[in-house]
């Protein structure tokens, strides 16, 4: 097990180099110059300024020069300043993490709670009337924008029912966890049911495997009571395959955040991404970016590793 | 030198997957939506519809006979609006998931039929893609280019790339060393028709579930930027727009918030249907 870590670690070492030059060469992507674009304006500037500021930021240097300086900065734990606050990108990110993190915990939960038991359901029926309903409902789970979804919830709950529990802004859990987590529930129920339809989905398909596999006919054949047989034979083999794929999907609600934090005021990573790109906060935009994908490829390596952990045949082959 | 067996499959592959497709009602279905939503966005220009930019005195009005979808805040038709949209949403999704077939799908056959360490540096670099949550990559990429839905078919382009190469490969490496390839090899067939003349045809039904789902990740990720004031400006007639001006109404016209979004989910849902009914009928295994 100790090799199969250090082999995924040591594996992730080229993609992170990757994801770093790729950040890197996202300001050059701008068009216009790079000055300007960190400023978000040149109008004020005459030639002799700014190149003396390309000096002073080191814009003269040759491209692998000012990746490495970058690179060193960045392993220092300093990616610059956001030109809209002026305080340090670190700090603004460290700040607006946990409501991000917690959002994305709470819609994975929702996710799992919901579709993995329907999944279930719906496989041990299959092609019966519940397994229809189920099918549908994920289908249609799965093409609801999530955008479209948070803004009829706050029609119907808030306008309409007028059920809306808390609507005087986000709360935090330290302050106030009942408040957080009242305020939390629909943007987390809007975040979360695209991944529960796809988990309920995933679940079924991977049970109707396992189901059809001939060690669950042997189990049966035997005469194991069916629920054993369903609980220590296909369930356990199923939720292995239902794991890889909720882990590799789970990720990408970092990158949904940042439609459900805009609609419903989520004070987040997401929220302040799409402010900083609106306002041309380049050196935010680039750290968020940066951090957010280097906790996307940590938490894919947790998955493989848990994955290996799970299924023996992973780390062994 | 004459292929006879490549030529004459081609056109029996296409029929036998149209009435496979026939006989799934879900693809079906799929296939019925599509169209129409295709059909739509080709004619919508000769459509006895009203200007979807023209303003005029009835704001917000209510959907009437009249004016089966209402008004938003300006006065604008919103069923023209909405079928003008279609038009927006089909031409990024179509020239984006085209783009990312073509250039993922050729990489996917190069790295995969040749293999070695070219196939090992571009999985490294399609790794690095991998890296970032996609509507991240996709934001990130519209953010330094700039909000204008030119852009957003950039982004999804490269958002779709890496997974056409990554589902395109693992297929080829499996094909090279099946005996018809072989057979090819040994009568003297050139590497580039050897892969576009017997590897390609097989891997038809692959890619055409791919692109399917794709253009349904790509419907919703244009709406979501659009929503987002990321693609098309206004007054473009974009569902995203549309829907993110109609939350500003929410309490006094409910609709303009309602059309907009059903018109996505229709759209998303329809090449879902049509992906997932094609993908059981094309999997034996899964039938």
């Amino acid at each position: 097990m100790i090799a199969y870590v250090a082999k995924r670690l040591i594996g992730a070492i080229p993609t992170l180099i990757g994801v770093s030059l790729l950040t890197f060469l996202f300001i050059r992507l701008i068009p216009g110059d790079a000055i300007a674009a960190r400023l978000g304006t040149s109008q004020a500037l005459t030639p002799e300024q700014l190149a003396s500021l390309r000096a002073y930021l080191g814009l003269d240097q040759p491209l692998p020069q000012q990746y490495w300086t970058w690179l060193t900065s960045l392993l220092h734990g300093d990616l610059g300043y956001s030109i809209r606050t002026g305080r340090p990108v670190l700090v603004e990110i460290a700040q607006r993490l946990p409501a991000t993190l917690e959002l994305a915990l709470a819609a994975a939960v929702i996710a799992v709670a919901v579709g993995l038991p329907l999944g279930i359901v719906s496989a041990l029926r299959p092609r019966s009337r519940l397994d229809l309903a189920v099918r549908v409902a994920g289908l249609i789970g799965l093409s609801l924008p999530n955008f479209w979804l948070g803004t009829l919830l706050i029609v119907l709950f808030s306008l309409y029912l007028r059920w809306m529990p808390n609507t005087g802004g986000y709360v935090d859990f330290a302050q106030d966890p009942l408040a957080n987590l009242q305020f939390l529930i629909f943007p987390a129920v809007t975040l979360g049911l695209a991944l529960a339809a796809a988990t309920m989905r995933m679940t079924r398909s991977a049970m109707l495997d396992v189901l059809g596999a001939d060690y669950v006919r042997t189990a049966r054949a035997k005469g194991l009571a069916s629920n054993v047989v369903l609980r220590r034979h296909a369930l356990k083999n199923a939720l292995i395959v239902v794991v890889t794929l909720l882990g590799i999907q789970v990720g990408q609600l970092l990158g949904g955040a940042v439609v459900v934090e805009e609609i419903f005021s989520v004070p987040g990573v997401g929220r302040m991404l799409l402010n900083a790109i609106l306002q041309r906060d380049y050196a935010l935009v680039q750290g968020t970016v940066l951090a957010v994908a280097l906790l996307f490829v940590a938490l894919n390596i947790i998955v493989d590793l848990l994955y290996g952990y799970l299924d023996p045949r992973i780390r062994l082959g | 030198m004459a292929d006879p067996g490549a030529v004459a499959s081609a056109p029996s592959r296409w029929h036998s997957l149209a009435s496979a497709a026939g006989r799934e009602p879900v693809a079906l279905l799929g296939f019925a939506m599509v169209g129409s939503l295709a059909l739509v966005a080709i004619v919508v220009g000769f459509l006895p519809l009203r200007d979807p930019l023209e303003l005029s005195g009835q704001r917000l009005a209510a959907p009437s006979l009249e004016r089966p979808f209402g008004t938003d805040a300006l006065g604008r038709d919103l069923l023209s609006r909405i079928l003008h949209g279609a038009q927006l949403s089909m031409r990024v999704a179509v020239l984006s998931v085209a783009a990312a077939a073509l250039v993922g799908g050729a990489i996917g056959l190069v790295s995969g039929y040749v293999g070695r360490t070219l196939d090992l540096a571009i999985g490294r670099v399609m790794d690095v893609f991998f890296a970032f949550p996609a509507i991240l990559l996709a934001l990130g990429i519209v953010a330094a280019l700039g909000p204008d839905p030119r852009n957003v078919i950039i982004a999804i382009a490269v958002v779709y790339t890496p997974i056409f190469s990554r589902v395109v490969r693992a297929p080829v490496l499996a094909l090279k060393a099946r005996e018809f390839v072989e057979a090819a090899r040994s009568v003297g067939a050139t590497p580039s028709r050897i892969v576009l003349r017997h590897i390609l045809p097989n891997l038809t039904s692959t890619l055409i579930v791919q692109i399917s789902l794709a253009l349904s990740w790509a419907v919703l990720t244009e709406g979501a930027l659009s929503f987002l004031g990321l693609s098309a400006q206004p007054p473009a007639p974009s569902w995203g727009v549309m829907l993110n001006e109609g939350r500003q109404h929410l309490e006094l016209a409910t609709h303009l918030a309602l059309f907009p979004g059903l018109a996505i989910m229709f759209a998303v849902l329809g090449f879902n249907l049509l992906g997932d009914g094609l993908r059981d009928t094309l999997d034996p295994q899964r039938r």
